[in-house]
């Protein structure tokens, strides 16, 4: 074989692994994400309405027992079984959180503090399992997750120095009375806690992920694994875009 | 090349003196790329000059270049030149004069060799040792003389070292300042010329925290209370990275530090420890310990002493066999 006949093929050999390569990132790799749906949110009057639930187990086919959260389509109001939504840059966006599922105890309780919301505060009403609020809603700066095991999860963008604990039903009410058809409503016969929050998407478009910070990905090492490391369970990216 | 073939005396032309060619070409180039080095390229090589550490690091760095310089081009020279000059003419099958040794370059090579070893040896352990560290974890107790005095209290201008807690956990840092009542903060802020002791630890896995500017990297084990030692020396921001792979985030897992003033920071950490006192955060967060266990919750197992079936046994979070390898 002449020289430049081994150098082409030398060099087609190069180029079919650098092929390998490209495919494998873009095509499996790539396609992880785009498997799950992205609810956009628009802004109406310069504000934006989000809503999540966090549900004890959920309706997927292959992992019923892992703990997540759910997505409101602004639309249709359906639940959507995806972390990823978008918001409109430089706009007030107004959360709320229906936690369905029961408390776990922060690791580490400085999370209990509210951090990054307009006030630094949230409110919070908790019902019981037949949709009734037990006592009034309750605006706090901080819940202490060891005193009364009040927090299911944390809502935490780390890039936007956001950090909201999410309440919990009340532990003694929701003891055996979690919602058990998923994903959840108020009146599915589940105890739960709605959490309202505002706070302002940054000025700059992006795509900013969020996490719970509490290791509730039980069956796993620490907790840690599973859903926790699982886009569409208990991670997501909140993407900000031009309003 | 056999007997047969070896040309008359009177053909063979005087071999030039390579070796010293060469010793020529390699000073030439050696000169001028030591001083670019030192002169142009060491007061912009990472990580910078905000801190004592950051600073010997960077001097490290700029020896470490000069020094390697000669030899780079050394080899680079050697292997050039023997190409060029060495090469073998078209139509020349023949094969190169046997070679049986050569004292001179024998010893010129373990000379050589022994020398760069046992300097950067000398060099390595007098700058890991004599400065103020390496900027790593080193150790409650270093071998060198600590920069400050160890104090309960920090106040400015009086020496004391600032006691900071690093906490890593899957995928965020926070901080806690024990000479201020152990509150705890997403912000790591460091006063201007102040001896700093980090206390770093981990509550899941493995981390690493790396105050780049700083020149400041330490594992974050769980369990583990890894020290390390800093000065800060300019006013600005740090950039803290995650250096251990810690899963899905690792990559996103970092935030910014900032050097302020001593009596910025000190109105700071008052602003923070009255407004934890207020809300109940500080009361709600564990006592202050070098380490902690987070499996592990006393007070939730005074209080939901009964709630068994929602938290696993109490004060744990998961029962005894929980969490585990699926």
């Amino acid at each position: 074989m002449s020289v430049a006949a081994r150098a082409a093929a030398l060099l087609a050999a190069f180029l079919v692994v650098v092929g390998v390569v490209v495919f494998v990132t873009f095509y499996y790799i790539g396609s992880a994400r785009t498997q799950l749906a992205v609810v956009h949110y628009t802004a109406s009057g310069g504000q934006v309405n989000v809503a999540l639930q966090e549900d004890p187990s959920n309706d997927s086919a292959t992992k019923p027992n892992w703990v997540t959260y759910y997505t409101q389509d602004p639309v249709t109001k359906n639940w959507l079984h995806t972390t990823l939504f978008s918001v409109p840059a430089n706009t007030k966006v107004n959360v709320t959180i229906y936690g369905f599922d029961g408390c776990t105890p922060l690791r580490n309780n400085f999370w209990g503090q509210v951090q990054g919301t307009i006030g630094n505060t949230v409110t919070v009403q908790q019902f019981n399992k037949n949709n009734t609020p037990l006592g009034s809603a309750q605006t706090v700066s901080a819940i202490n997750s060891w005193a009364a095991c009040n927090v299911a999860h944390t809502f935490a963008i780390p890039g936007m120095n956001l950090y909201v604990p999410v309440a919990s039903p009340n532990a003694q009410n929701s003891k055996k009375n979690l919602c058990s058809t998923f994903p959840c409503t108020p009146t599915s016969g589940g105890a739960y806690a709605q959490e309202t929050f505002s706070f302002m998407s940054p000025s700059h478009t992006g795509s900013f992920r969020w996490q719970c910070l509490i290791p509730c990905g039980g069956g796993y090492l620490d907790g840690n694994g599973g859903p926790m490391q699982t886009l569409g369970w208990m991670a997501g990216n909140m993407d900000v875009v031009a309003s | 090349m056999s007997a047969t073939e070896i040309p008359a005396a009177d053909t063979v032309q005087a071999e030039p003196r390579h070796g010293w060619r060469m010793f020529a070409i390699w000073f030439v180039l050696t000169v001028p790329a030591c001083l670019i080095i030192w002169f142009v390229w060491y007061p912009h090589l990472p990580p910078g000059r905000m801190s004592d550490a950051a600073k010997h690091q960077q001097f490290d760095i700029a020896v470490l270049a000069v020094s390697a310089a000669p030899v780079v081009i050394a080899v680079l020279l050697y292997f050039i030149y023997a190409i060029v000059v060495w090469r073998a003419k078209p139509g020349d099958d023949s094969d190169g004069p046997a070679i049986y040794g050569n004292t001179k370059v024998q010893a010129t090579w373990i000379m050589g060799t022994s020398a760069i070893v046992l300097w950067l040896a000398v060099f390595g352990t007098l700058e890991l040792v004599g400065p103020a560290g390496a900027g790593a974890g080193e150790g409650p107790s270093p071998i060198w003389t600590l920069a400050g005095k160890q104090s309960a209290t920090w106040t400015p201008g009086t020496g004391t070292m600032l006691q900071v807690q690093v906490i890593g956990q899957q995928w965020t840092w926070s901080y806690r300042y024990p000479q201020f009542g152990g509150f705890q903060s997403t912000e790591l802020m460091l006063p201007l010329d102040t001896p700093v002791t980090f206390h770093v630890t981990s509550l899941d896995v493995i981390h690493s925290f790396w105050a780049y500017q700083l020149g400041v990297k330490a594992d974050a084990n769980p369990g583990v209370d890894n020290v390390a030692y800093v000065t800060p020396k300019a006013l600005g921001s740090v950039t803290v990275r995650c250096n251990e792979l810690c899963g899905i985030w690792h990559g996103a897992m970092f935030n910014y530090g900032h050097v302020v003033s001593q009596s910025a920071f000190e109105s700071w950490a008052s602003g923070v420890q009255a407004k934890e006192t207020s809300d109940g955060v500080l009361a709600a967060l564990p006592a202050y310990a070098l380490t902690y266990d987070p499996t592990v919750i006393p007070q939730l197992g005074k209080s939901l002493v009964t709630i068994i079936g929602i938290t696993g046994s109490p004060g744990y979070y998961y029962g005894p066999g929980n969490p585990v390898q699926p």
